[in-house]
């Protein structure tokens, strides 16, 4: 049975992980999506000529999507992949 | 003066001999397509970075590349919301769908939800949704293909229409998942080379520095192009159609069915990450494809040539590599359709032979033989009927299509699925009801909404607000799977529950795979 419990343990850990991943990407997107929305004078602001915030924010989620992509794959070939090679081999 | 309608011979060529390779791989294909394995899911044999090119070749549609840089030329900043929107699910399949799906199913992604409850009334309601997103996604696609080619090659619309029907069919017909996952991987390259081509070339009159060239956009339109217009001017409609692009892409059946074609859930992993890489890098691509046409073609001399600004990347082709590289630019548009239609024509034939045919006609007993013969009539069905639809659609607006679509996906295919690999008490009767919802109120809110009531029916006001049902149908499909699960329990459900966390992370050779009937 203790390899069930070590199962579970890594079923609810990867869930976690992927719910909090979500969770994130989906408050950076709406986030932007609001600050268009609600702070139009704010984005339209230059930081530099030919740069405005909404250009810079906008190219920022997609690197953003990159990032938080990048933390789960470190997550599950380093830590994932190890402890459910370490379940299956016990069986 | 643009020379766009009239006959480009190097369009032609470059066109030609697209056709000809893609019929080649086809024809190589067709030899080893002889098994449903082989037909779904190309044997489980593609790599990861074959995959992820695969998967952006089946992502990034000539709606995308056109579309999205005539509207960023059109309305600078705006359109850079649509290029954002259409990569953001990516890290969603990735975290919560990628790899327990490709572990749980086999061919489709009704599979998974229906791996632990009963299969009849899920197939069915599952079949429901993914053909709903494929027809719409489809008739987008061929009256999109058919105004495209009329507009580059000057071909008439109705032989456009018949030209990618039948060539498309060709492939998934002779050569399966092998078959279009070739002709996805050659289209994605060439559509990364001739989109970064482009946009090095445009970038060459800036010193190969964007922000000169955004510069030169706001000295010539204003400052106001670098921020949001009146594209966006209801908070409520950006979200509604933030929230079906985000969570539309994980519930896409063509695009989930890919899953599958990868040996394992690492696989899975890998071909998410070089999709994502490979479709972000497109959609920054085209802040540079859209401001360079703003600037270096024009905004009146693309709306003389298509009010939608459809074009504007074609004639920017046109303005730094004159008719040699124009030509380029419009094979590849062509080669982009073609890939996409075959992918959505697969996932359509997917859903009529395996969900429909196999598991609810013949209750899960039908050889093998069986299966790829039905497979192969639904293709040629869904060829059929998607020539007839482009047809039929002439001439109407359909760019709401993909929105509806990608809604549909988000409110029937998504809850369903996510709920059945993560909650114990999902039961059969909430997948069911919960997929025929999402479905119900998308193409409702669609039809009572501004986009069709305003624009199409030409009536005063639209009962429902939303231009995308997506804000409305997506909680209330997840709230009726919830509170349908609660007043009617399934034990038998419940107890099947194991059987997913036991398979969830290490999948299992499915030729040993017992199913529930």
């Amino acid at each position: 049975m203790h390899n069930v419990d070590d199962m579970r343990v890594l079923d609810s850990a990867r869930w976690r992980i992927a719910i909090s991943l979500t969770a994130a990407m989906m408050v950076l997107y709406f986030g932007f999506i609001l600050l268009v929305a609600y702070n139009k004078p704010l984005l339209t602001r230059l930081i530099v000529p030919g740069l405005s915030v909404g250009v810079l924010l906008g190219a920022l989620v997609i690197v953003a999507a990159w990032v938080l992509i990048w933390i789960y794959v470190r997550w599950a070939n380093r830590h994932y992949d190890a402890a459910l090679a370490a379940i299956v081999e016990r069986r | 003066m643009s020379s766009l309608g009239e006959p480009n011979l190097i369009a032609i060529a470059g066109f030609l001999i697209f056709i000809a390779l893609s019929l080649g791989i086809t024809y190589v294909a067709a030899k080893r397509t002889h098994s449903a394995d082989q037909f779904y899911a190309a044997g489980s044999s593609i790599t990861g970075l074959q995959n992820g090119l695969a998967l952006a070749g089946d992502y990034m549609s000539a709606a995308s590349f056109l579309g999205i840089a005539g509207l960023v030329a059109l309305s600078g900043f705006d359109g850079l919301i649509y290029s954002i929107g259409f990569l953001v699910g990516w890290p969603v399949v990735m975290f919560l769908i990628a790899e327990p799906l490709r572990n749980l199913g086999k061919y489709t992604f009704s599979d998974v939800v229906a791996f632990r409850l009963r299969q009849t009334p899920v197939r069915v309601a599952a079949a429901c949704g993914s053909l709903a997103v494929v027809g719409f996604y489809l008739i987008a696609q061929m009256v999109g293909a058919g105004n495209l080619i009329r507009l580059l090659f000057g071909m008439p619309y109705e032989l456009a229409v018949t030209i990618v029907g039948t060539v498309m069919l060709a492939y998934v017909l002779f050569g399966g998942m092998v078959a279009t996952t070739w002709v996805q991987i050659v289209k994605a390259v060439l559509l990364l080379m001739g989109a970064f081509l482009l946009a090095m070339m445009a970038l060459a009159r800036f010193d190969f520095n964007p922000l000169a060239l955004f510069r030169a956009a706001t000295d010539r339109y204003g400052e106001a192009v670098l921020g949001p217009g009146q594209l966006v001017s209801d908070p409520l409609d950006s979200m509604s159609l933030g929230l079906a692009l985000m969570l539309g892409t994980a519930g896409l059946p063509h695009i989930l069915m890919r899953f599958y074609t990868v040996p394992d859930a690492k696989t899975a992993r890998t071909s998410v990450i070089y999709a994502t890489g490979f479709i972000g890098f497109f959609y920054l691509l085209t802040f540079i494809l859209g401001f360079g046409a703003m600037v270096i073609v024009g905004q009146p001399e693309i709306r003389a040539i298509d009010a939608g600004g459809n074009m504007a990347a074609p004639l920017l082709a046109e303005a730094v590599g004159g008719q040699a590289f124009l030509g380029f630019i419009t094979a590849v548009a062509f080669a982009t359709i073609l890939a996409v239609v075959a992918g959505l024509t697969l996932a359509g034939a997917a859903a009529l032979s395996h969900d429909l045919w196999v598991h609810v006609v013949r209750k899960g007993r039908a050889l093998e033989a069986e299966e790829l013969k039905v497979a192969r009539a639904s293709t040629v069905l869904l060829g059929v009927m998607a020539i007839g639809l482009g047809m039929a659609f002439k001439g109407q607006n359909v760019a709401y299509m993909v929105g509806l679509a990608f809604a549909i996906a988000a409110s029937a295919n998504f809850p369903a699925l996510l709920l059945s690999m993560f909650w114990r008490g999902f039961t059969t009767r909430a997948a069911q009801t919960s997929m025929l919802t999402g479905t119900i109120a998308s193409l409702g809110l669609i039809y009572l909404s501004p986009t069709i009531q305003i624009d199409m029916l030409k009536n005063a006001s639209a009962p429902f607000p939303l231009r995308n049902p997506g804000l409305v149908a997506i909680p209330l499909s997840f709230a009726v799977a919830i509170v349908v699960s609660l007043i009617w329990p399934e034990p038998d459900a419940a107890a099947g529950f194991d059987a997913v966390e036991a398979r969830i992370h290490v999948g299992v050779d499915h030729s040993k795979a017992p199913a529930r009937h």
